[in-house]
C-alpha cells in the first residue's frame, strides 16, 4: 500500500541524510520524497510517498523515524483529507502541426507552457499525482523528450469529516 | 608546535601568574575538556594523531586520565566494557580517517547494544572538509547508520552545549553511542564565553523518552498476570541498564513468577536463583526455551526480541499473550506480536507493577514441571578421557572464583559455554558482545572493565582466533599492571564456525581451522607478562587456582578438545522446540 508521511525535522545539517539512510537501512521503498522550509524558522517539512506492505510495517517506519532524535513530528496522514501537489515538467515533440491539436487535448489539465521552441513544447503540470500520471499518459504517443517531477508535497486540510462516518477512502491508490 | 604550548601551566607558577593563566582565553580543546570533567568523565580511552593535536594537548595539561591503547578498536571497547560494568557512558578519542574508520565496528557493537559511549573524532579543518584532504574521512556519513546521534561541530562556542547534549543522549532512554566530530582549526578556535548558549538542563524537543508507564496498560499487564497459568518473565539488558535487578528479583518472588533471560540478561537475577531457569535462545537451555513455547503469557522486559533469541518467530510462544516492557517504542512489534505493549523505563514499569498489589497467579504446578524438566534437561557434556573439555575449564573458572568475579568474553563456542556455565552471582558483571557477535571485543572490555572496577577480579575468557583480533592490548595489562585473567579457550580452530560446518556442511572445514597459533605462553612473555599453558583438569586446577587468585595480570593457554560442540541447539529457522543434543547421549 501506498501511504503519505510528512516528518517535521530541525534543519540540522545531516537530518536528510538519516531519514534517508534509515529508510534504505530498514529496506523501505521510497517513491518520493521533498523537504522544504515551514513557516517555522529552523524546522523543515520533508513529505515521503513510500511502498509499504502492511500495517506492521508502516508502525515501524513510523517509531523508527520518530526515534531519531532531529525529528519532530511523524505524521501518516493518507487517511485524512489532504490536499497533495505534484508538478512536472514535461518536454513534448511537438511539431507546428499538431501542436494546435495538443492544445487542444491537453486543455482540461490546464497546463502551462512555460517554453516553446519550433518543435518541441515544455509543460509544466501541477496537481495530485494521479492527475500528472494521466496527463503523461496522454501526451506520450506525441513523444516525451525530457520528463521531470518534483515529488509530492501535502498538507492536511483545515475541515476533516468525521472519521466515522466517512468510508475509508484512500487518496492513493 | 604552536604559540600555545607557552600556555602549559607550570607548577611552581605565582597566584598572580595562575590567574593569568585561568583568564587566558581558552581554545575549543580546553573547552571540551572542561566540559568532560562537568560531565564528570575521569577516564578515556583513546589514541592520538594529528587532527586531534589540539586536543591532547590540552589533555596533557589536565587531571583527565588518557588510556592510550595498542589500536583505536583497543580504546572503544575498552570504552564498553567500562560502560557495562558502570553503566555510565565511556568515552573514546580517535583522530580523523584512519583513526575514526577503526572505530566503526566498536560503534556499531555499541549502537546494537545499546551501550552509552561519548566518541570524539578528530576531522580535518573546515575549509578543507570536502576535498580530500589528508586523512579526511566522513565519519558522519560513517557512523550515521551505527549511531543514536552525531554531531559535527561547526563553531566553537557549541562546544559545551554539543558535550552536554551528547551525554545526555547517550545515557538516557534506549541508550546507545553518540559521535561527535571536532575539525581541527575548532578545536583551536577561541571560545568565547559570552556567545556559548549551555542550558542548565538538556531540552531537545525531538527527544522525550518516556520512563514512566502507561496507567492503564500497568492495569491490563495485572490482570493478565492474575490470570496466567503459565507465566514467564523474559529479562533482557533493559533491566540492566535502568539498574532494576533489585526490582526484578522482589517482583518474580511475590508472585512466583519464572524467569528466563536473554544473553545479554544475564546476571539480572542470580544464576542459582530457584526463579531463574536460565538463559534461552539458540544454545539456551532446554527448561528455558520449553518455559518459552509452552507459556501463556509472556512478561518481556527490556528485551528485544532478538533473532537468536526466538528461533522461527512464526512459531515462537504460540500459546502466549505477550506483554512487552521497552523503553525504545520502536522494539515493541518489531520481531514479535505484543498483546499488551509498555513503553517505559523497566525500573519504572517494575516498580509501577510492585505498587499494585494484586492476585498472584497460580503457579505452583507450572513452576513443579519447569523445576523438573531443568532437572532432567540440565547442561551436559561427555567427558575425554584424553583430552579436556571448554566446558570443564570454564566450571573451573566457576568455582574458583564462585560466580563473582567480573567476566568478559569473546565471540564464539566459548563465549554459549561461559554464557551456559559460569552463572553470575551479581548484576553488571558479565560483558559479552550479542547483537554483533564482534570478535575480538572480549579481551579490551576486559581491560575496560578493570579500569571501571579496579578492586574487582576480571576474568577475560576468550577463543583463540577472537583473542588475536585485539592480543596487542597485552601491553595495556603490563603498563598498567591490570591484574585481568586472559584464559584462551584454544581449540586451534574457529570453533563456532568449524562447528556450522560439522553439522550443516558435512565437516568441510573450509577455512576454520587454525593449525599455526602462537606460542601463547611466550607471547605474554614478550609483553613482560606471565604466561601458563594448561592440557588437562589436573594442570588446570593447581594453574587456574594459582592465576586467578594473583594479583597480576596472567595469560592462561588452554589446550582443549577441538571437536567439541556446544549444545543443545536451535538450528537457525528452527523453532526454539525444535532443540538438538537436548540431552547427554
Ligand atoms: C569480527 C568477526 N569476524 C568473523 C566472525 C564470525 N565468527 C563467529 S564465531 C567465529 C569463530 C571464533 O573462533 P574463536 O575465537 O577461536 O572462538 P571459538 O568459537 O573457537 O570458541 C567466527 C569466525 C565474527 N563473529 N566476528
Amino acid at each position: 500500500m501506498k501511504r503519505v508521511i510528512t516528518v517535521n525535522v530541525i534543519n540540522q545539517s545531516g537530518v536528510l541524510n538519516r531519514v534517508t539512510g534509515l529508510l534504505m537501512k530498514r529496506q523501505f521503498n521510497i517513491e518520493s520524497i521533498t523537504v522544504g522550509h515551514t513557516e517555522q524558522p529552523n524546522i523543515s517539512k520533508m513529505t515521503l510517498v513510500v511502498n509499504i506492505e502492511d500495517d506492521v510495517k508502516l508502525e515501524q517506519l513510523i517509531k523508527q523515524l520518530s526515534k531519531q532524535i532531529d525529528v519532530l513530528k511523524v505524521n501518516d496522514i493518507t487517511d485524512k483529507a489532504i490536499v497533495l501537489r505534484e508538478l512536472a515538467l514535461v518536454k513534448v515533440v511537438s511539431p507546428p502541426n499538431l501542436r494546435l491539436e495538443m492544445n487542444a487535448i491537453v486543455e482540461p489539465f490546464r497546463p502551462q507552457i512555460v517554453d516553446t521552441s519550433k518543435n518541441v513544447v515544455t509543460y509544466q503540470v501541477i496537481g495530485h499525482p494521479d492527475k500528472i500520471d494521466a496527463f503523461i499518459e496522454l501526451v506520450r504517443p506525441y513523444g516525451i523528450k525530457e520528463l521531470t517531477r518534483t515529488g509530492v508535497t501535502a498538507t492536511v486540510r483545515e475541515v476533516q469529516q468525521n472519521f466515522y462516518d466517512q468510508p475509508t477512502l484512500s487518496l492513493l491508490k | 608546535m604552536t604559540a600555545n604550548a607557552s600556555t602549559n601551566a607550570k607548577i611552581d607558577a605565582t597566584p598572580a601568574e595562575m590567574q593569568k593563566i585561568e583568564n587566558k582565553p581558552k581554545n575549543g580543546a580546553e573547552i571540551l575538556i572542561q566540559a568532560l570533567q562537568e560531565q564528570g568523565v575521569d577516564i578515556v580511552f583513546g589514541y592520538p594523531g594529528g587532527a586531534v593535536l589540539h586536543l591532547y594537548d590540552a589533555m596533557y595539561k589536565n587531571p583527565i586520565r588518557h588510556i592510550l591503547t595498542r589500536h583505536e578498536q583497543g580504546a572503544i571497547h575498552a570504552a564498553e566494557g567500562y560502560a557495562r560494568v558502570l553503566n555510565k557512558p565511556g568515552v573514546v578519542i580517535a583522530t580523523s580517517g584512519p583513526g575514526a574508520t577503526n572505530l566503526v565496528t566498536g560503534i556499531t557493537d555499541a549502537m546494537i547494544d545499546s551501550i552509552p559511549l561519548v566518541i570524539f573524532t578528530g576531522q580535518v579543518a573546515t575549509n578543507v572538509i570536502g576535498s580530500d584532504a589528508f586523512q579526511e574521512a566522513d565519519i558522519i556519513g560513517i557512523t550515521t547508520p551505527i549511531t543514536k546521534h552525531n554531531y559535527q561541530v561547526q563553531d566553537v562556542n557549541d562546544i559545551p552545549r554539543i558535550v552536554k547534549e551528547a551525554f545526555h543522549i547517550a545515557n538516557t532512554g534506549r541508550k546507545g553511542p553518540v559521535l561527535i566530530d571536532l575539525p581541527k582549526n575548532i578545536s583551536n578556535a577561541i571560545f568565547d564565553e559570552s556567545k556559548a548558549n549551555v542550558p542548565d538542563e538538556v531540552y531537545l524537543p525531538g527527544y522525550q523518552p518516556t520512563y514512566k508507564p502507561n496507567y492503564l496498560q500497568i492495569q491490563k499487564a495485572i490482570q493478565a498476570i492474575s490470570e496466567a497459568k503459565k507465566p514467564v518473565v523474559l529479562v533482557g539488558a533493559g533491566v540492566l541498564f535502568a539498574n532494576a535487578s533489585e526490582e526484578l528479583v522482589e517482583f518474580v518472588e511475590k508472585y512466583k513468577l519464572p524467569v528466563v533471560t536473554t544473553l545479554l540478561g544475564l546476571g539480572s537475577i542470580p544464576g542459582n536463583h530457584e526463579l531463574n531457569y536460565g538463559m534461552g535462545g539458540m544454545h539456551g537451555a532446554v527448561v528455558a526455551n520449553n518455559a518459552i513455547t509452552e507459556s501463556d503469557l509472556i512478561i518481556n522486559i527490556g528485551s528485544r526480541f532478538d533473532d537468536r533469541l526466538t528461533g522461527d518467530t512464526s512459531r515462537f510462544a504460540p500459546k502466549a499473550k505477550i506483554i512487552h516492557i521497552d523503553i525504545d517504542p520502536a522494539e515493541i512489534g518489531k520481531n514479535i506480536r505484543t498483546d499488551i505493549p509498555i513503553v517505559a523505563d523497566a525500573k519504572e514499569a517494575l516498580k509501577s507493577l510492585l505498587k499494585n498489589d494484586f492476585k498472584a497467579p497460580d503457579t505452583a504446578g507450572w513452576i513443579d514441571y519447569l523445576n523438573n524438566m531443568r532437572t532432567e534437561y540440565p547442561y551436559w557434556y561427555v567427558e575425554d578421557e584424553k583430552e579436556m573439555l571448554p566446558q570443564q575449564v570454564i566450571e573451573m573458572i566457576h568455582t574458583i572464583t564462585n560466580g563473582d568475579a567480573i567476566v568478559t568474553t569473546d565471540v564464539g563456542q566459548h563465549q554459549m559455554w561461559t554464557a551456559q556455565y559460569y552463572l553470575q552471582n551479581h548484576s553488571h558483571q558479565w560483558v559479552t558482545s550479542g547483537g554483533l557477535g564482534t570478535m575480538g571485543f572480549g579481551f579490551p572490555a576486559a581491560i575496560g572493565a578493570q579500569f571501571a572496577k579496579p578492586d574487582k577480579k576480571v576474568i577475560s575468557i576468550v577463543g583463540d582466533a577472537g583473542f588475536q583480533m585485539t592480543a596487542q592490548e597485552l601491553a595495556l595489562l603490563k603498563e598498567f599492571n591490570l591484574p585481568v585473567k586472559v584464559i584462551i579457550i584454544n581449540n586451534a580452530a574457529l570453533g563456532m564456525v568449524r562447528q556450522w560446518q560439522e553439522l550443516f556442511y558435512e565437516s568441510r572445514y573450509s577455512q576454520s581451522l587454525m593449525p599455526v597459533q602462537p606460542d601463547f605462553v611466550k607471547l605474554a612473555e614478550a609483553y613482560g607478562l606471565k604466561g601458563y599453558c594448561i592440557r588437562n583438569m589436573d594442570e588446570a586446577e593447581k594453574i587456574l587456582t594459582e592465576a586467578i587468585n594473583s594479583d597480576e595480570p596472567v595469560v592462561v593457554d588452554c589446550r582443549v578438545k577441538q571437536l567439541e560442540n556446544v549444545y543443545p541447539m536451535v538450528p537457525s529457522g528452527k523453532a526454539l522446540h525444535e532443540m538438538v543434543g537436548v540431552k547427554r547421549i
